[in-house]
């Protein structure tokens, strides 16, 4: 059985998601998920020895097709709904200093 | 006018009894007197939704018509649609204009429908109430005060409003199906893989799965025909043959074995519930169906399982939403740390944001054996009891849930009640199964939903037995008070 989630590994999970959450909010969404991950330990009970994991319903694989361009180039459209860009580059606070 | 079936309306404007700009207004007419009591619709752009319905007109006029010229759709805010906002019920995509379009919409297009406008919905599609959305919960058309399900709700609730002659939802753990129960109107989430799911917002890409809304059956196999087929830009969408879905609606059903788990009428069935749903298996029975018992003994595992592999899927689908290349972005970022976890925290709603932590955490190093791994090989079991059914029956029908539309806010601060809800409708979206709601009768004034399930690719024969349901009973044509002001 899995022991029940504490709130340092919501904060892990929660920066790995990379997703701010107020020290408010922590206990509570701890709470929450430790209900859920609660909810879900019944599967550890089922005895799964053999089978196979499915990843697709119907079993299908990943298709290939043939290496060529098939799309046109559209960046500008695309950067045109983009917070911020300039020359056709997408623009984030300072990286390296 | 707003009372024609889409069948009704082809004939009409192929007749010439009423143009497509006068079936447009009519609906743009009646979204603007009556949607303040339903909030269904996030998006209408009226002279966008005219312009085409006039270019509909032109085309019919010249004997140039497709299947659906004219007729205007609804489609789920899920569904990319160039040049109009496209939301997906959250503030992170609230100001969010897609450049293109997704298959459904750009088929919708070719076949001449006119896009009425964009549904409201939970956000990301994580939800059974509506109660998610960014833009206020959709409400039930039957009583306002309930819910309209969920998360296609805004499409359920535009249909049995009479704002739309039909729309589009995605499921993909029981969201037409849910909803359409819910607000009495018929929806179908057909196989997974018969429709393209290119360009609609991804939350869990091995369940979603897009679909038709409407009141019948019959309207349903309509839409269908326009939106089923193979995408070579969607690696999953299934290159098996597609079919006239309106051949075969009025078929016999003498021979017709339907199985009944036993599971899904069970303790946490509404009594009265089922009592519809007992009613409606017999009128299948007299027109010459077969009822056998069944089990699908895994039943009881499948919401724990969906709740693993779904918000693990959607943990990785949403990583996409950065703040970076459209949608939105936090302001004054510090860093670029600071802009991805504060664009995240305050783009996404509580639900969203519970299920991506779920989510990757099942997926992180040390647990991914024990619950990622684990859920995908019982998710084969669950396939399995009902291919093992399939053996021996031709459809299973049972109820679409537990019990009627729930209050607004009764379930809304409780993640695991509002995850009951979806018991009976799971199984199908793991299985990769169509399946389908239709109307069934009412407990105390609200709607009920029989559930149908088929094969792998028979949603020919689900609309086959459904449509015969509907030539015997007309719960699927009550049109609920609040949808009878309006114009016309």
């Amino acid at each position: 059985m899995i022991m029940a989630i504490e709130q340092g590994e919501i904060e892990k999970v929660a920066e790995l998601s990379r997703i701010r959450i107020s020290d408010e909010e922590i206990g509570q969404v701890t709470e929450r998920i430790a209900e859920i991950l609660q909810m879900v330990d019944q599967l550890q009970a089922v005895d799964t020895h053999d089978v196979e994991p499915m990843a697709n319903p119907l079993d299908a694989t990943q298709r290939l097709r043939p290496d060529e361009v098939t799309q046109s180039n559209r960046r500008d459209a695309f950067q045109a709904i983009a917070p911020a860009v300039e020359n056709g580059l997408y623009l984030v606070p300072k990286v390296i200093e | 006018m707003h009372t024609k079936s889409v069948a009704q309306l082809v004939t009409g404007l192929r007749e010439r009894q009423f143009s497509s700009v006068e079936v447009t207004r009519a609906y743009l007419d009646r979204i603007d007197a009556l949607d303040s009591q339903y909030n269904s619709f996030i998006t209408v752009d009226e002279a966008a939704a005219l312009a085409a319905a006039g270019v509909a007109d032109e085309r019919l006029a010249s004997g140039a018509a497709n299947a659906l010229t004219g007729i205007p759709i609804a489609h789920k805010d899920i569904f990319c649609t160039d040049g109009v906002r496209t939301s997906c019920g959250s503030r992170m995509l609230d100001n969010f204009v897609p450049p293109y379009d997704a298959t459904v919409i750009q088929r919708f297009k070719s076949a001449g429908a006119v896009l009425l406008g964009k549904t409201n919905m939970d956000e990301f599609a994580m939800g059974s109430s509506n109660e998610s959305s960014f833009y206020g919960p959709a409400r039930n058309p039957w009583n306002t005060d309930l819910v309209p399900g969920g998360s296609s709700g805004g499409s359920a609730a535009a249909v049995a409003g009479l704002l739309a002659p039909a729309a589009t939802g995605t499921d993909t753990g029981g969201s037409i199906r849910q909803p359409a129960a819910f607000c009495g109107i018929t929806g179908l989430k057909p196989t997974y893989g018969r429709v393209s799911r290119l360009g609609i917002v991804a939350f869990a890409s091995s369940l979603d799965q897009a679909g038709p809304m409407a009141h019948s059956a019959e309207d349903c196999a309509f839409l269908l025909n326009t939106m089923a087929g193979h995408d070579p830009l969607d690696s999953t969408s299934s290159t098996v043959a597609t079919e006239d879905y309106c051949a075969t609606l009025g078929d016999s059903l003498e021979g017709l074995r339907i199985g009944l788990p036993t599971e899904y009428f069970g303790e946490g069935l509404d009594v009265a519930t089922g009592e519809c749903i007992n009613d409606a298996l017999k009128e299948l029975e007299a027109q010459g169906a077969t009822l056998v018992e069944m089990s699908l003994p895994h039943s009881a595992l499948t919401i724990p399982t969906y709740y693993i592999i779904a918000p693990a899927e959607a943990s990785t689908n949403l990583a996409r939403f950065d703040g970076v290349r459209y949608g939105y972005r936090c302001e004054n970022p510090v860093d670029l740390h600071d802009l991805y976890s504060r664009t995240r925290q305050e783009g996404f709603g509580e639900e969203v944001k519970r299920r991506i932590l779920v989510g990757t955490y099942a997926l992180s190093a040390g647990y991914y054996d024990a619950y990622y791994k684990k859920a995908q090989q019982i998710r084969r079991l669950i396939k399995q009891d009902f291919m093992h059914c399939f053996e021996q029956v031709d459809v299973i029908a049972g109820p679409t849930t537990p019990g009627p539309a729930f209050a607004l806010g009764a379930k809304s601060n409780d993640p695991i009640s509002m995850y009951l809800e979806d018991v009976y409708t799971l199984a199908v979206n793991l299985a990769g199964l169509p399946g389908m709601s239709l109307p069934a009768g009412f407990v105390e004034g609200k709607p009920v939903g029989l559930q149908l399930i088929g094969r792998h690719f028979s949603e020919a024969r689900l609309l086959n037995v459904a449509h015969r349901f509907q030539q015997a009973t007309d719960w699927h044509l009550r049109t609920p008070d609040s949808a009878k002001g309006g114009t016309l």
